[in-house]
């Protein structure tokens, strides 16, 4: 197993409350496999995603957890180790690909020296960078461009390929199209695939499940916090199990869908104080009094590599 | 049939490119962006016009200045009957009200400092339909109305207490509250989760329902179009490549541009797909307009006569036009 994920927590210290970000949660990533966090902003996917590679941002902290990378936890690893795991074994991009870019440096300056750090001398540097601009089909001239003479998905480009410079085992990539035109989003989601092809692991956050169903192997859907199911594309797509999922999948403009969008009523909850039980359970229908809103529960195998949280997994088909 | 409620003819807005003080002094003749170059459609009483495109194409650009909040450089803008395209700031007053906006961001279209309830009862009082207190008890009811409950409750929250969704009801509310017979929502569902989206769209449609109202609904997401759009217009760099009955367009796209949208956008029900119109490259920028067919650098079906000549939108349909010399069929 590539990535082990176990029982992890992320809380928030803010100043209005602790704000429990995720709880308790575990999966696992294999080797060149692409899996797809889905979830509402607030469920908790970018926060998961951010822990995994140990950069939860302030006043966040991982108060409970493994993160298994190979074998190795990475939360108990010395910086000097982790900073050799991560841009070089495990890469991460972001929404706003200037949150990592430097306004300041041309584009070829940047990825010259992402290599750099990592020991690669500079005259192969270059010659990678280009290689790599091109590998994302950027013409090789943009090496000497700054990020502003770019557009935003030029610009999400050059941050892949800064990612794949060491062709990472694993390639986090937190809703990279969220800011980008439907057919530039296209064609970043071709390049990932590509990566994929190589051997990448691609482990992807975004809030539209319909960006899921294409090109990923696993999807793993995330509520307020929790994650409430993980399985095959075909089992959630196909054969949701919790209500949420089902609510996710109908509530999705869809072109070739025939029939009404149904919206999810409510909103998701306040995670200072998380509702008690399901914690999908006021926005659920299926909801039973009693046992819903009293006991959580647990995350469990209910068929092969489909994993749900809920009391009444698939209750509307009986 | 009815004469339509609003009619745009042959619009145009050019913004002037700034120049450096030495092409100033060099007399370097100024260059403009033409972000919209002449555009023509009608929007019928109670229909929505689903307004499609990407960033750059000029869309966003042809709201606004379709409600005159950027004047036009050319072109006609005819409302009820009336042209508004030379009515002074006083002459335009009456129509302000008519004519309403939703915008993307309800992060900013919201003053951070003034309650979500005086926000909805503000124009209200700005265009002198009710005074204090009836103004907070209709504002009241359409807090209600977009689902903002307890809405005593809501009346007295500030944006920041809100979420993004939250936000937007009062947006709308706020647009709503003056009963407009038109309003132009740009992107009014983009930056909302997709979860969300489509109870915003029904919000919106209740009120068409209501009040008759007409949209623009200008959107780079097709897929939202087909919710909330009786026809679809589709922009590319400040023109009109294909306009009809959203059914219509999304079943059999005639311009090649219209189709590689279609295709981009990921689907749940169709997630196995057809073979893709490969399109290449990204939208060029509205001051160097490529000649001939605008979308010629980026079509795989393009030929010497693209490059040359300007594709006329022609009909191809029942209400069905397209610009290209090459439509698909």
């Amino acid at each position: 197993m590539l990535l082990e994920v176990k029982n992890l927590s992320v809380y928030y210290y803010t100043l209005s409350g602790v704000v429990k970000g995720a709880e308790g949660i575990s999966f696992s990533v294999r080797e060149g496999e692409w899996i797809t966090f889905v979830g509402e902003s607030g469920s908790g996917k970018s926060t998961v995603a951010h822990a995994v590679m140990n950069l939860v941002p302030s006043p966040g902290r991982i108060v409970s957890g493994e993160v298994l990378f190979n074998g190795r936890n990475l939360l108990k690893l010395p910086g000097e180790e982790l900073r050799k795991i991560r841009g070089k074994e495990m890469t991460m991009i972001f929404q706003d690909p200037m949150t990592s870019l430097d306004p300041l440096r041309t584009v070829g300056d940047q990825m010259v020296e992402a290599m750099t750090v990592h020991g690669v001398d500079e005259a192969e540097a270059k010659r990678k960078a280009k290689e790599l601009l091109e590998g994302v089909n950027l013409p090789g001239d943009r090496f000497n461009y700054y990020p502003h003479q770019l557009s935003g998905g030029q610009r999400q480009r050059v941050s892949i390929a800064i990612a794949m410079a060491f062709r990472p085992k694993l390639l986090i990539a937190d809703e990279p199209t969220t800011a980008l035109d439907v057919i530039v989003q296209d064609s970043i989601m071709d390049i990932l695939n590509g990566m994929k092809e190589e051997g990448t692991s691609i482990y992807f956050v975004t809030h539209d499940i319909s960006l899921a169903v294409e090109r990923s192997d696993r999807i793993a859907v995330m509520y307020a916090g929790k994650l409430v199911e993980v399985g095959t594309v075909d089992q959630i797509v196909e054969n949701p199990l919790h209500p949420y999922t089902k609510a996710l999948i109908e509530a999705v403009p869809d072109l070739w869908k025939e029939g009404k969008v149904r919206a999810i009523p409510g909103y998701p909850p306040d995670l200072r104080s998380p509702p008690s039980g399901c914690r999908f359970h006021p926005r659920c229908p299926y909801a039973k009094a009693g046992l819903c809103d009293t006991e959580e529960p647990d995350f469990r195998e209910v068929e092969r590599g489909h994993f749900v949280a809920c009391h009444f997994p698939g209750v509307w088909r009986k | 049939m009815s004469e339509p409620l609003l009619k745009v003819e042959n619009l145009k807005k050019y913004f002037p490119v700034k120049r450096g003080i030495i092409e100033a002094l060099r007399k370097v003749p100024v260059r403009y962006v033409r972000a919209v170059d002449g555009i023509s459609f009608e929007i019928k009483r109670g229909e929505v016009l689903g307004l499609i495109g990407e960033s750059g194409c000029g869309k966003t650009t042809a709201g606004r200045t379709v409600l005159r909040l950027i004047e036009p450089t050319a072109g006609r803008i005819v409302f009820d009957g009336t042209d508004i395209t030379a009515l002074s700031r006083e002459e335009l007053r009456p129509f302000r009200r008519r004519m309403q906006i939703i915008f993307q961001d309800p992060y900013s279209s919201l003053s951070p400092r003034m309650k979500i309830g005086d926000a909805i009862a503000h124009p209200l009082l700005v265009h002198g339909l009710a005074e204090k207190e009836e103004a907070k008890e209709i504002a009241l009811k359409m807090l209600r109305r977009v689902g903002l409950t307890p809405e005593e409750e809501f009346y007295d929250r500030y944006p920041h207490h809100l979420s993004g969704g939250q936000r937007q009801r009062v947006v709308i509310a706020r647009a709503m509250v003056l009963k407009p017979e038109f309003v132009v929502a740009d992107e009014a569902v983009s930056m909302i989760d997709v979860s969300m989206r489509a109870s915003i769209l029904e919000l919106l449609e209740s009120f068409r329902e209501e009040y008759n109202m007409s949209q623009l609904f200008i959107t780079h997401d097709i897929a939202v179009g087909k919710l909330i759009a009786d026809r679809i217009v589709v922009m590319y760099l400040g023109k009109i490549v294909e306009i009809g009955p959203t059914e219509e367009v999304l079943k059999n796209p005639a311009h090649p541009y219209t189709r590689a949208l279609i295709q981009a956008v990921p689907s749940i029900a169709r997630r196995k797909r057809e073979k893709k119109l490969r399109i290449t490259g990204e939208v060029p920028n509205a001051v160097n307009i490529p000649s001939g067919c605008r979308f010629h650098p980026r079509c795989p079906l393009a030929d010497e006569l693209c490059r040359e000549r300007e594709p006329e939108l022609v009909e191809v349909g029942h209400n069905h036009f397209v610009a290209c010399h090459h439509p698909l069929r």
